[in-house]
């Protein structure tokens, strides 16, 4: 979250020789290495080749069939329809903040951004508690949404609304400070070409923040299919029906049925994986912009 | 700079949607916890926020998140600068994998984390014939909350250490400084700011976590129960003034740490800018 592509661009080819003055002997730096590696291994690697590990002990027949167990499918299909709605909200969020931020001065920003940063900081169990105090039996429209017949807590709105909430900032966050250190000038010039509002943003600010964008989004849908706590107090466990991809995992683990609870992990485990295969793709295409940019100005 | 008329259209549409976005999904919902606990007297919110059990989870919570930080902070750092100076195989894999528990849902790293430090796991098994339990013991809370915490650290400090200037490594020990010296009297100073929004940050997200806690932590009152769980407990028993009360004493911490991390952000930008 704090590595942010612009601290990324900035230090892209910051690469200095270093004398044995200014560097340690071998012995110190294949321990420092190696404790290190020792530390990422007890608390990173080891976990994650366990959660495959475990979701192969009863065979490959067995990691199928606890995929395609109808709960199983009606919680893949759930979670990825709380990150198809949750994402595309965020994402729109995400730029009018950003533009309204990065090009234009104006009192209380600062108190904006921080505001933005809210979600990040209350925990995932206060986020879905306070749509319950907005929205359940007992709630501001409980009763109202009783007499009505629409149901948000223990059903797919909660979920998407506790989605949405935790995964608020991702886009934002991203998009700020890449477009504050873009400056206005190309969007200027854009509109003294005649350009039109909508024009300026399809044809200047989005190209030019596009890896930005695709970074934030990645990171949201990441977060949007594996929440656990927010969605846990909305959702009610209902199995078959409102039950998301990590809430199988908890029911399935309670009932000691391990390797199926793996089964359905390791698809998550696999989502983060891609991702970060993913970030780094990014990361890397931007860099490789910047380094062609500044081929072209010199 | 001279202060020219701002041309670019979009202004009023871009903030107004942004704050009626904001205030809808963020600060109303929010604004409705603290709006819940009005339902209690001062005399019945003192008495659900104090209860011994609640008490005894704040100290768990808060105990084993710091201890979780420390852990983050010291071996953040040695895996940042690790990254950044030196080089061996499998690097780049070990950069990004760092990352891993943004990414991994909270339930999986909690399962993971129980199958590796139960006593038949692979770890645990290592670990119980030294008498050192993990899972299902205060223990397990602090392994979990340092997982979920480790790429903060590393990732506040590496941008930093990249952007070092050798040659003021080389004035140090020109001037006669050893290794050491230039590191903890030239390089650490610059690293502070960055080091301590990075345990800041570990520290907060801690704080709140629920997902990846639970599965190892065994959940016992009193020993091993955090405090996010009281919230659940509660809210299962339909005690929806006592939940909120809890949650309220929880977001007024985080928002003095979330003030306290954007105050040290600053500082740790300004640093750098005024540096250069």
């Amino acid at each position: 979250m704090s590595a942010t592509i612009v601290s990324q661009l900035h230090s892209y080819n910051k690469k200095v020789a270093r004398s044995r003055a200014t560097s340690e002997p071998a012995w110190v730096r294949w321990s420092l290495i190696a404790v290190s590696l020792l530390f990422l291994s007890l608390f990173l690697f080891i976990p994650l080749a366990a959660v495959f590990t475990e979701a192969l002990r009863k065979g490959f027949g067995a990691y199928i069939a606890a995929l395609v167990d109808p709960d199983a499918l009606s919680a893949i299909k759930l979670t990825v329809i709380a990150a198809a709605i949750s994402l595309p909200l965020n994402l729109v969020f995400g730029v009018a903040a950003a533009w309204a931020i990065a090009k234009f001065d104006f009192r209380g920003k600062s108190i904006l951004i921080t505001l933005i940063d809210l979600p990040f900081a209350v925990s995932p169990v206060i986020a879905g508690l306070i749509y319950v105090l907005i929205f359940g039996m007992q709630g501001w429209f409980g009763e109202w949404l009783i007499d009505h017949d629409h149901k948000v807590i223990f059903a797919i709105p909660g979920i998407v609304l506790a989605t949405i909430f935790v995964t608020f900032p991702f886009i934002a966050r991203e998009l700020i400070p890449l477009m504050q250190a873009q400056g206005k000038e190309e969007e200027e010039a854009g509109l003294v070409l005649g350009a039109n509002g909508w024009q300026i943003l399809w044809r200047i600010t989005l190209p030019n923040i596009k890896w930005g964008l695709l970074y934030g989004v990645i990171l949201t849908n990441a977060r949007a299919m594996g929440e656990f706590g927010a969605v846990s107090v909305v959702s009610g466990h209902i199995r078959g029906l409102t039950n998301t991809m990590p809430l199988h995992v908890e029911i399935l683990y309670n009932e000691y049925n391990y390797a199926a609870a793996f089964a359905v992990a390791s698809l998550l485990a696999f989502l983060a994986l891609l991702t970060l295969a993913l970030k780094s793709f990014i990361e890397w295409q931007a860099s490789r912009d910047v380094i062609i940019d500044e081929q072209i100005e010199e | 700079m001279a202060k020219h008329k701002n041309v670019l259209p979009g202004f009023n549409l871009s903030l107004g949607y942004t704050l009626l976005y904001l205030s809808l999904i963020v600060l109303i919902p929010l604004s409705a916890a603290f709006l819940k606990t009005t339902e209690l007297s001062l005399a019945e919110f003192w008495q659900v926020v104090t209860a011994p059990r609640v008490v005894a989870s704040y100290k768990l919570t808060f105990g084993a998140s710091l201890i979780g930080a420390v852990l983050n902070a010291i071996f953040g750092l040695l895996t940042a600068w690790v990254l950044t100076r030196y080089t061996f195989p499998g690097k780049k894999l070990v950069d990004a994998l760092v990352d891993l528990p943004f990414a991994l849902p909270t339930a999986v790293a909690g399962i993971a984390l129980t199958a590796v430090y139960a006593s038949n796991g692979w770890i645990g098994s290592i670990l119980e014939p030294h008498g050192i339990k993990v899972a299902f013991t205060p223990l397990g809370v602090v392994v979990a909350l340092t997982f979920i915490g480790l790429p903060f650290v590393v990732r506040t400090v590496q941008p930093v250490l990249e952007d070092l200037e050798a040659e003021t490594e080389e004035a140090a020990a020109s001037l006669g400084a050893n290794r050491w010296q230039t590191f903890s009297r030239v390089i650490l100073p610059a690293l502070w700011p960055a080091l301590l929004t990075g345990f800041a940050l570990a520290f907060a997200r801690a704080i709140g976590e629920y997902g990846s806690v639970i599965f190892i932590a065994g959940n016992m009152p009193m020993v091993s129960e955090i405090t996010p769980l009281i919230i659940i407990t509660k809210l299962e028993q339909y005690d929806y003034a006592g939940a909120t009360a809890v949650a309220v004493v929880m977001l007024v911490i985080s928002f003095i740490l979330l003030f306290a991390i954007n105050g040290l952000q600053w500082w740790s930008n300004h640093r750098i800018s005024a540096s250069r």
